[in-house]
This record gives C-alpha cells, sequence and structure tokens, in this order.
C-alpha cells in the first residue's frame, strides 16, 4: 500500500490558518475531451443531460445566495442555459456528428470572443461568467456530478485559482478547506477565508499531474502544505494537532461573552471588520464592540455592477441593525491598488499602490462617491454610523469630503429623506498623514497597518524576496503608531487599528504596549484576540 | 424607421423607451427583460437605437449581445394575443430602470 500510495507533500503558503483532514477534490481547468460517443443521439441525450442538471444547480446556487451580486452572475447563466438561441445551434451541431463537449465549447467560445472584444468594461467583464458557465457544462459532461452535497463532504478543494465570487458560491460548511497553485496571502480570497476560519494554502508548488483525486489528504494551514496519502505516523501527530487546536479554540471561546480586559484591568474595544455582509451572521453581535471595518470594495466588484443608493442603503442599514446600537464603521469605498475595479480603477498605472486609489480615486470620481455618500448619510439617520476614509494623504482629502457630505445632507433634506452627518474619521497608512496626524481634523483615526507597513517599510506585500524586510514590527512603523495614539490621548480622539496586526499574536503585544485601546480583527479571530488580551499584562 | 421586420408593421404594436441605468442593459436587467417577455405569447422583438436588426426579446443571448448602453433607445415591437400588454410592460419595466433604482 505505501509503495503504490507514497506520502506526497505539497510545499505552499498559508493564506488562512487551520487544519483540516479529508479527501483531495480537484477542480482543475484541464484540456476538454472531444471524444463523441460517434452516435448523435447518444450525445444529443448526454447534452441534454448535462443543461438539466447544470440548469437544476444553478437554480439551487441561486436560492442559496445571501449575496445578490453573486445571486445576479448565477441568473445570468441560469437564463443562458435555458436560451434556445443559444442551444439550438449546439444540438444541430450535434445532429450533423459534432462531440457534445465540442459543440457546447465551440458556441460558448464564440460567445465569450464577442464579450471580450466590447468596448465597455462591464460587457468585457462578462466574458468570464460565460467561461464559468462552458467550464460547469463541459465536467457535467466529462461525468462529473455537480451536486455538491454528495462529493464535497469532508473534501479539500484543490484548483488553479478561485475568484471571489467562486469563494461565496461554495458552501464551506461542507468544505473542509482549500489549496490553490495560485492566489496570494493578502488576495481578496485569503481575506474572505479568514473572516469565515477556512483553512487556506496558496501558492501550492505541485504539478497536477502528481494529485490524485479523492486520494486521503490531509491540508496543514500552520505550515503551509498539503500532504497526499499522509502516513500513519503523520496522520497521528496531525490528529494531536487538531486535537490541540480544538481545545485552544474551546479555551478562547470562553472569552468571547466577556469585555476585553488586560491583565492590568485596562479595558480594550475588539471590534470586527466585515468584508462583505453576509459575514456578520456567524457573530453573536454582544460578543463584539461592533464593526472596526466595512470593507465596502465587494459591493463595487461583484458581478452585478455598481451598487446604486437604494441598494447601498439596504446594506449598510443591515449592517447597523444587526450591530444593535453598537459603532458601525463603513469604509468608503477602497478600490486601486491590487483591488482593481472595471469601470473605475485607472488601467495600465506602473505603480498601482502608488496611485489613483482610495479617496483620491473617490474624489476623481464623484459618479461613484456621490451615491455612496448619499447611502451613508442616510444610513447615519438609523444608528451610530462612523464613516472612515481610505488612503487620506492631505487634509484637504477630508475637508472636501466632509463639504461633500454637507451638500449631500441640504439635498436629502430638501427632497425630505431623513439622513444624519456621520462621524467621519480617516485611516492612518499613509506615512505623511502618520508624520503630520495633527493636521486633520478627523472625528476619528483608525491604523491601517497591512498598508502603512508597505510603505513605510517599502515593501510589497505580495512580494515574497522582500518578506524579511515586511517586518509590522520594524520600529518606524512602531513609531508612527505611538505618533498617532499620542495625538489621540492629547485631544481625547479616539484611535483604533483595523489591519492584520490586531489579530496576529505575534504583533498584538506590542500594539497593547503601545497603549492603543481599540482594534478590530476578522470575525474568525474574534476569540483569539479576546483571549491574547486577556493574557496580556 | 425599419419596416423590413421579421413581422409585418400592419399587425405589430410598438414601444419604446430610454435606458436610464448607468451600465446600461447589463446582466440583471436583460435576465428581467427576457423573463418579463416570455411571460406573454406574442412574438416579441427589439431593436436597439442606431442598429439595424431586430433581435428576440426572449432570447438573453441575443438581448445581452446588443450591449446597449445607457441613454440609448430601445424599441420593442411585438405581435400576437397579448401584443399590447406585452409592449406596454416591457416599456413600463425599461422605463422604471428595472426597478434597480427606486426613485429617491
Amino acid at each position: 500500500m505505501s509503495t503504490d500510495r507514497p506520502e506526497r507533500i505539497f510545499e505552499g503558503k498559508v493564506a488562512s490558518p487551520g487544519l483540516a483532514a479529508g479527501h483531495i477534490r480537484l477542480a482543475l481547468r484541464r484540456p476538454v475531451a472531444v471524444v463523441s460517443t460517434g452516435d448523435p443521439a447518444q450525445e444529443r441525450r448526454r447534452f441534454d443531460a448535462a443543461l438539466a442538471v447544470g440548469a437544476e444547480s444553478l437554480g439551487r446556487l441561486v436560492k442559496r445566495q445571501s449575496d445578490e451580486a453573486a445571486a445576479g452572475m448565477l441568473e445570468f447563466q441560469l437564463a443562458l442555459i435555458g436560451d434556445d438561441e443559444l442551444i439550438e445551434p449546439v444540438r444541430r451541431a450535434i445532429s450533423e456528428g459534432a462531440a457534445a463537449a465540442a459543440a457546447w465549447s465551440e458556441a460558448l467560445g464564440r460567445q465569450i470572443a464577442d464579450y471580450e472584444a466590447a468596448d465597455d468594461a462591464y460587457f468585457r467583464a462578462r466574458a468570464a461568467d460565460l467561461a464559468d458557465l462552458r467550464e460547469r457544462v463541459l465536467s457535467l459532461l466529462q461525468g462529473e456530478t455537480e451536486d455538491e452535497a454528495e462529493t464535497v463532504e469532508g473534501a479539500i478543494l484543490v484548483a488553479e485559482d478561485l475568484g471571489p465570487s467562486r469563494f461565496l458560491e461554495l458552501d464551506w460548511g461542507r468544505w473542509r478547506g482549500g489549496a490553490l497553485m495560485g492566489g496570494s496571502v493578502s488576495g481578496h480570497v485569503a481575506i474572505l477565508a479568514r473572516a469565515r476560519g477556512v483553512p487556506l494554502v496558496v501558492g501550492l508548488d505541485l504539478s497536477a499531474a502528481s494529485l490524485v483525486a479523492g486520494a486521503d489528504a490531509i491540508l496543514d494551514a500552520e505550515k503551509g502544505r498539503l500532504v497526499q496519502y499522509p502516513l500513519g505516523a503523520t496522520r497521528v501527530a496531525f490528529s494531536r494537532r487538531m486535537a490541540e487546536r480544538q481545545s485552544t479554540a474551546a479555551a478562547e471561546a470562553e472569552f468571547l461573552p466577556r469585555p476585553a480586559t488586560t491583565r492590568s484591568g485596562r479595558i480594550i474595544a475588539v471590534a470586527i471588520n466585515v468584508d462583505e455582509p453576509g459575514a456578520v451572521r456567524s457573530v453573536d453581535p454582544a460578543h463584539c464592540d461592533g464593526i472596526g471595518l466595512t470593507r465596502t470594495e465587494f459591493l463595487f466588484s461583484g458581478p452585478g455592477g455598481r451598487p446604486d443608493e437604494e441598494r447601498q442603503l439596504a446594506i449598510y442599514g443591515g449592517l447597523i441593525a444587526w450591530a444593535g446600537g453598537r459603532p458601525v464603521t463603513i469604509r468608503t469605498l477602497d478600490a486601486g491598488g491590487d483591488k482593481p475595479i472595471e469601470g473605475l480603477t485607472p488601467e495600465g498605472e506602473t505603480n498601482p499602490f502608488l496611485g489613483l486609489r482610495g479617496i483620491r480615486l473617490s474624489l476623481a470620481r464623484l459618479d461613484a462617491f456621490l451615491p455612496q455618500l448619499r447611502a451613508l448619510a442616510r444610513a447615519a439617520a438609523l444608528g451610530p454610523l462612523k464613516v472612515m476614509l481610505p488612503m487620506v494623504t492631505v487634509p484637504r482629502e477630508l475637508e472636501e469630503t466632509r463639504h461633500l457630505f454637507r451638500d449631500v445632507l441640504a439635498e436629502l433634506g430638501r427632497a425630505g429623506l431623513p439622513a444624519a452627518m456621520p462621524k467621519l474619521g480617516m485611516m492612518v497608512e499613509v506615512p505623511a498623514a502618520a508624520l503630520n496626524v495633527a493636521r486633520f481634523e478627523a472625528d476619528f483615526f483608525s491604523i491601517g497597518s497591512n498598508d502603512l507597513v508597505q510603505y513605510v517599510t517599502a515593501t510589497g506585500r505580495d512580494c515574497a524576496a522582500v518578506s524579511a524586510l515586511h517586518d509590522p514590527l520594524n520600529p518606524a512603523v512602531l513609531e508612527l503608531i505611538a505618533r498617532v495614539v499620542a495625538h489621540g490621548r492629547a485631544r481625547g480622539i479616539e484611535v483604533g487599528l483595523c489591519g492584520d496586526m490586531a489579530s496576529d499574536n505575534r504583533y498584538l503585544p506590542a500594539l497593547l504596549d503601545l497603549g492603543l485601546g481599540s482594534l478590530s480583527v476578522a470575525p474568525a479571530r474574534l476569540a483569539a484576540v479576546k483571549a491574547a488580551i486577556a493574557h496580556h499584562g | 424607421m425599419n419596416r423590413r421586420g421579421i413581422m409585418s408593421a400592419e399587425s405589430a404594436i410598438e414601444g419604446s423607451a430610454v435606458i436610464t441605468h448607468e451600465i446600461g442593459l447589463h446582466a440583471r436587467p436583460s435576465v428581467k427583460l427576457t423573463k418579463l417577455a416570455k411571460s406573454f405569447a406574442s412574438a416579441i422583438h427589439l431593436r436597439g437605437e442606431g442598429l439595424e436588426s431586430w433581435v428576440d426579446a426572449k432570447s438573453i443571448v441575443r438581448v445581452m449581445g446588443l450591449k446597449l448602453r445607457e441613454g440609448t433607445t430601445v424599441f420593442f415591437r411585438a405581435a400576437g394575443p397579448d401584443a399590447s400588454a406585452a409592449v406596454d410592460a416591457l416599456v413600463a419595466l425599461v422605463k422604471r430602470d428595472f426597478d434597480e433604482h427606486r426613485p429617491a
């Protein structure tokens, strides 16, 4: 057994920590099998069956989606799969002797090429939805069962890459975790996985040929590896670590209902970061001090297109209702950098991290910014709302936004719509802002440690070759954080931190020692952070 | 107007509306439009301003394939037992901005 099933270790990087044991389920883009059964009638039956199963599973997925944008993408695919204009030419080709997979692939290929050639970025982006549909039906034609419920229970997803929408589509109550060849530890999928506590390893070094579908495997998202056919000894050691992890998690969970208090009695506010509105469902609002960061990029980059004022208001209002009187911080759109949004962020920037991003982009694109400000002003009438601006570099950006808010409030007042001025604060992530913090008239400051570390140490988050220099504990970083904390204390202005530093045990003690009294962390890290605070001197 | 359409101009009911959505006739509105069109027995076609050909309003491939943008006028033409109701309903849907943007 050990000869034909040797243990194999594939190394990668931890994108979201955790441990999982299960079996490998491959979701790889294989070359299309164009082998026809040779019998047109049988090919036709296979094709119709694949369409029927595909439509049924899409219909189920649509119903399960809480994210409107993801649902919109799936409904589009569902409409396509039921459109005779698309299907009839494929059936004709099959009756003339073509293999079902080849005929389908060709028909979709024509559509995809047509969308890829569109002038408009929105329509160009739909090519990906069509490619997704092509793959879905192709895998059905290759005899894969589409029913996630049957095949996925206890599976570890191994794929080349995974888009945020596909991540959200999967039922992570059934999958044990994921291992990707592509991806990055600071990418969007990594953030989503961390928020949900889904173990995820990225940058996996493997050749697809050496992976065995259905093989027993261990996903070690602490060390960053996938082990195929683990040996008995590997298994035993792993089980021990899983048990330890579970007992640690259980011990940490005891701290959830209590206020986070250090051993010396300092109370630390611990809020959660919200990446997409569905993320709050897993959290009891009584276990945290509200929401310290809501990333609104996911609303804008989804396939449903740009969200209008009403849709944004519904989502912001939902978060305020969930928080039940606790403060809710919403960051205005932070597009650009590693978060491009088609049709909004500029294309072809040589260095997007130093380009038109965050508040810079919003002030340059009032067509996108004003509907967001209107939705935020209306949401502020519903509960304690804090609005936070990303990438603020000079005081003028804060003041311009304040003026825009006043204009929007006057407009809403004339229209008779209830609205209020929210607290207006800013991220401190640009070194110029950290050094000059006293010049900014903000209602609160929130240190964005991810970008601050990157800008202070001049090291890209994704650049493995300089990762040793990308050190959040670099004295220059800590000095800037201390400076902002001291300013807040002197002027009685709230200072918090909402980057990954806050939820990492290697950095948390340093932050508490600097005097920070407010943190915002991924929901899945809430218990661990509250426990770590309780153990801090 | 192009009268060489699929249906004869005499029996067809026509109507038009301007697309007001900021992206244009994108995926979600197109799905709504084709679903609504399919709820009528009549043959329904639509044409975008400046385009020659009429396409089947019940086909998502055809409707999305027009890639109509904001500010474009869309023309409907229906023939059949409920042609008049169909055109009224489709024009109303476009004028309501596909219920995507409820009036503030």
